[in-house]
C-alpha cells in the first residue's frame, strides 16, 4: 500500500445545532483503496463523506485531501475537481440533456472545449452502458439510468477519488445490480472510492476495507470478510445481524 | 337541429380551461418531458382579444367621430406607454435577479441591503414614488451637487422619462427581487450541491444550473408584472409623462366627451394587456416543454 493517505482526516468534530453528528473521527485513505462507510442512519456516516468535499464544514479536526488543506474558496474548488461525487437523489440538472449534464463542469470548470468535452461524455456513456441515451433528458430515465448518468457525470472530470453517497438507496431493488455494476467496475480499475451503502454483497465484492459507525464515531474497521463474519464489537454484531436478517 | 357551432366553439374555451387548471401543470419536471407538448396552435382565449379590437374597429369605422379622432390623438401617448413599459421592464428583470441573489445572499451586508431595498419600496405607493423622483429627486441632486462642489450635478436638469423609468424600476425591482428569490429556492438544494461538488464556484451553479431551472418557475410571475407594469405607467401621467393615460385626459379637457374618451383609453389598456396575456401564455408553453 502506498505510503501517502490519499485522504487524510483527523480528529474531526462537526455538530447541527445540539446535535452531533460527527465526535473525533480519524481516518486515513491511500489510493487505490475502496472504503465502504455502514452504519445506522445518524451515525454520520453521510456527514463525514460530505466533509470529504466540503458540502459541510466541520466544526474542529483537519481535513487533507490530495494534499491540499481544506481552508479557503480557491482551494475548496481546486479539492472538489479531484473528488467525484455521486448522491442518493441523482440530482442529474433537469434543464439539460444527458451529454449536456456530463459536458457541463467539463467546460466552465476544465475548460474543455465542445468537442473534447462531448467525446469524453460519449466514452463515459458507452462505459456504464447508456451511450444511446445522450439526447434524453433525466426525466425519461428510469432512477437506475440516472445514477448511471451520474456516475458518468463525477467521472467526466477526472477525479482521483469518488465519493458515493447512498447510491442505491432511491432505487427500485432491479435496478441496483446495474448501479453497483459499473461501481465495482471502477473499483476494480483502481479508483479511490469511500462509499456510504447498505449493500452487503458490494462491500464483500469490491471494498478493500469496512467502517462501522455509530454515533459519530467509528466504531470497528476491518476487511469486509473479517468485519461481517467476525465482528469485534457488540455494537458492530447487533447492527449487522439486524441488515443481514433483512 | 345539429349541434351549433357555437357549442363546439365554447366547448373549446372551456377544455382550454380545464387544461390550464391539470395539477400536472406548473410541475417543472413533467413539464420537461418531451413528448408531452401541447399542441402548438394558439389557445382558445384569443377571442377575447379579437373580440376587443373588433370593437375597437367598429367604433372607428361607424363612429369616426369622435372615435378616430381619438385614437389619432393618443397614438403618441400609446406608443409611449409601450415604451416605458418594454425599457422598463428590461430594467427590472435585472434589478429583480440581482435583488433576488441578494435576498439568499450569505454574505450579511449584501443580504441587509437588498432586505431594506425590497421592505422600504414595497411599502411606499408607486405613485408617491414616481412623485418623489420627479420632483424631489432633481432638487436633491442638484442639492448635493452644490454641497460637494461638482457643476454636472449641481447644474442636473431633470428628464422626465429618465425619472419615470428609474421611478418604475425601482419599485417593480422590489416585486421582482420577491419573484426570483422564491424561484432560486424552489431549486433543489442538491442541485446547487451537484454543482459545486464538480467544482464549480457559487456563480457558475447559479448562472448554469439553478437560474435557468429558475427562469421557467418564475416565468408566470413575472408575467404578472409586466401585465400589472403595462397599467402602472399610466400613473406616470401624473408626473408630465405623455403617455396614454395623458393624452386621453388632455382630448378630453379640449372636446368635452368624457365617455368616448376613456371608454376608447380603457379599450386601448385592455387591448394590450390581453394580447400579452396571451404572449405570455404561448411563451410559457413554449418554455415549459422545450427540449
Amino acid at each position: 500500500m502506498a505510503a501517502e493517505p490519499i485522504i487524510h482526516i483527523k480528529d474531526v468534530h462537526k455538530h447541527f445545532g445540539r446535535v452531533q453528528a460527527l465526535r473525533g473521527v480519524s481516518l486515513d485513505i491511500f489510493p487505490g483503496e475502496v472504503v465502504v462507510i455502514l452504519g445506522p442512519s445518524g451515525s454520520g456516516k453521510s456527514t463525514l463523506l460530505r466533509c470529504i468535499n466540503h458540502l459541510e464544514v466541520c466544526n474542529s479536526g483537519q481535513i487533507i485531501v490530495d494534499n491540499i488543506v481544506l481552508k479557503s474558496a480557491e482551494n475548496i474548488n481546486a479539492v472538489r475537481r479531484e473528488v467525484g461525487m455521486v448522491f442518493q437523489q441523482f440530482n442529474l440538472f433537469p434543464h439539460l440533456t444527458v451529454l449536456n449534464n456530463i459536458t457541463l463542469a467539463q467546460r466552465v470548470v476544465r475548460k474543455r472545449s465542445p468537442k473534447e468535452s462531448e467525446d469524453v461524455a460519449m466514452d463515459l456513456l458507452k462505459r456504464v452502458g447508456l451511450e444511446s441515451k445522450w439526447e434524453s433528458y433525466p426525466a425519461q430515465l428510469s432512477g437506475g439510468q440516472q445514477q448511471r448518468v451520474a456516475i458518468a457525470r463525477a467521472l467526466a472530470m477526472n477525479p482521483k477519488i469518488m465519493l458515493f453517497d447512498e447510491p442505491t438507496s432511491a432505487l427500485d431493488p432491479e435496478m441496483i445490480k446495474e448501479v453497483l455494476d459499473v461501481m465495482t467496475s471502477l473499483a476494480r480499475d483502481g479508483m479511490t472510492m469511500v462509499v456510504v451503502s447498505h449493500e452487503m454483497g458490494f462491500a464483500r465484492a469490491a471494498a478493500t476495507r469496512c467502517i462501522f459507525m455509530d454515533e459519530g464515531q467509528i466504531v470497528e474497521q476491518g476487511h469486509p470478510d473479517q468485519l461481517f463474519d467476525h465482528p469485534t464489537q457488540d455494537r458492530t454484531r447487533l447492527f449487522l445481524s439486524k441488515v443481514l436478517q433483512s | 337541429m345539429p349541434a351549433p357551432k357555437f357549442t363546439k366553439y365554447f366547448g373549446r374555451i372551456f377544455a382550454g380551461r380545464e387544461d390550464r387548471s391539470d395539477p400536472s401543470r406548473g410541475k417543472n419536471e413533467l413539464k420537461l418531458i418531451p413528448g408531452n407538448e401541447l399542441p402548438s396552435q394558439l389557445d382558445a382565449w384569443w377571442w377575447l382579444v379579437a373580440a376587443v379590437a373588433i370593437i375597437i374597429v367598429l367604433l372607428i369605422t361607424l363612429q369616426p367621430d369622435p372615435y378616430w379622432h381619438i385614437l389619432r390623438f393618443v397614438r403618441d401617448g400609446l406608443a409611449m406607454t409601450l415604451l416605458l413599459t418594454i425599457i422598463s421592464f428590461i430594467f427590472t428583470l435585472l434589478v429583480g435577479i440581482i435583488g433576488g441573489l441578494g435576498r439568499i445572499a450569505k454574505n450579511p451586508v449584501i443580504y441587509f441591503i437588498s432586505t431594506i431595498y425590497v421592505e422600504v419600496i414595497r411599502g411606499i405607493p408607486l405613485l408617491v414614488q414616481l412623485i418623489w423622483w420627479y420632483f424631489a429627486a432633481p432638487v436633491a441632486i442638484r442639492t448635493f451637487g452644490e454641497w460637494i462642489g461638482f457643476a454636472p450635478l449641481a447644474e442636473y436638469r431633470s428628464n422626465a422619462f429618465v425619472l419615470a423609468v428609474v421611478g418604475l424600476v425601482i419599485c417593480y425591482g422590489a416585486y421582482m427581487s420577491e419573484i426570483f428569490r422564491a424561484g432560486i429556492q424552489s431549486i433543489a438544494k442538491g442541485q446547487v450541491e451537484a454543482a459545486r461538488s464538480q467544482g464549480m464556484t457559487y456563480m457558475q451553479a447559479m448562472r448554469y444550473v439553478v437560474l435557468p431551472q429558475a427562469f421557467r418557475v418564475v416565468l408566470p410571475p413575472v408575467g404578472n408584472e409586466f401585465i400589472m407594469l403595462i397599467k402602472d405607467t399610466s400613473l406616470v401621467s401624473a408626473v408630465a409623462m405623455a403617455d396614454l393615460t395623458r393624452r386621453g385626459r388632455e382630448y378630453m379637457a379640449a372636446n368635452f366627451n368624457p365617455i368616448e374618451t376613456w371608454t376608447m383609453v380603457a379599450l386601448l389598456y385592455l387591448i394590450m394587456t390581453l394580447f400579452f396575456t396571451r404572449i405570455l401564455v404561448w411563451f410559457e408553453k413554449k418554455k415549459g416543454y422545450e427540449k
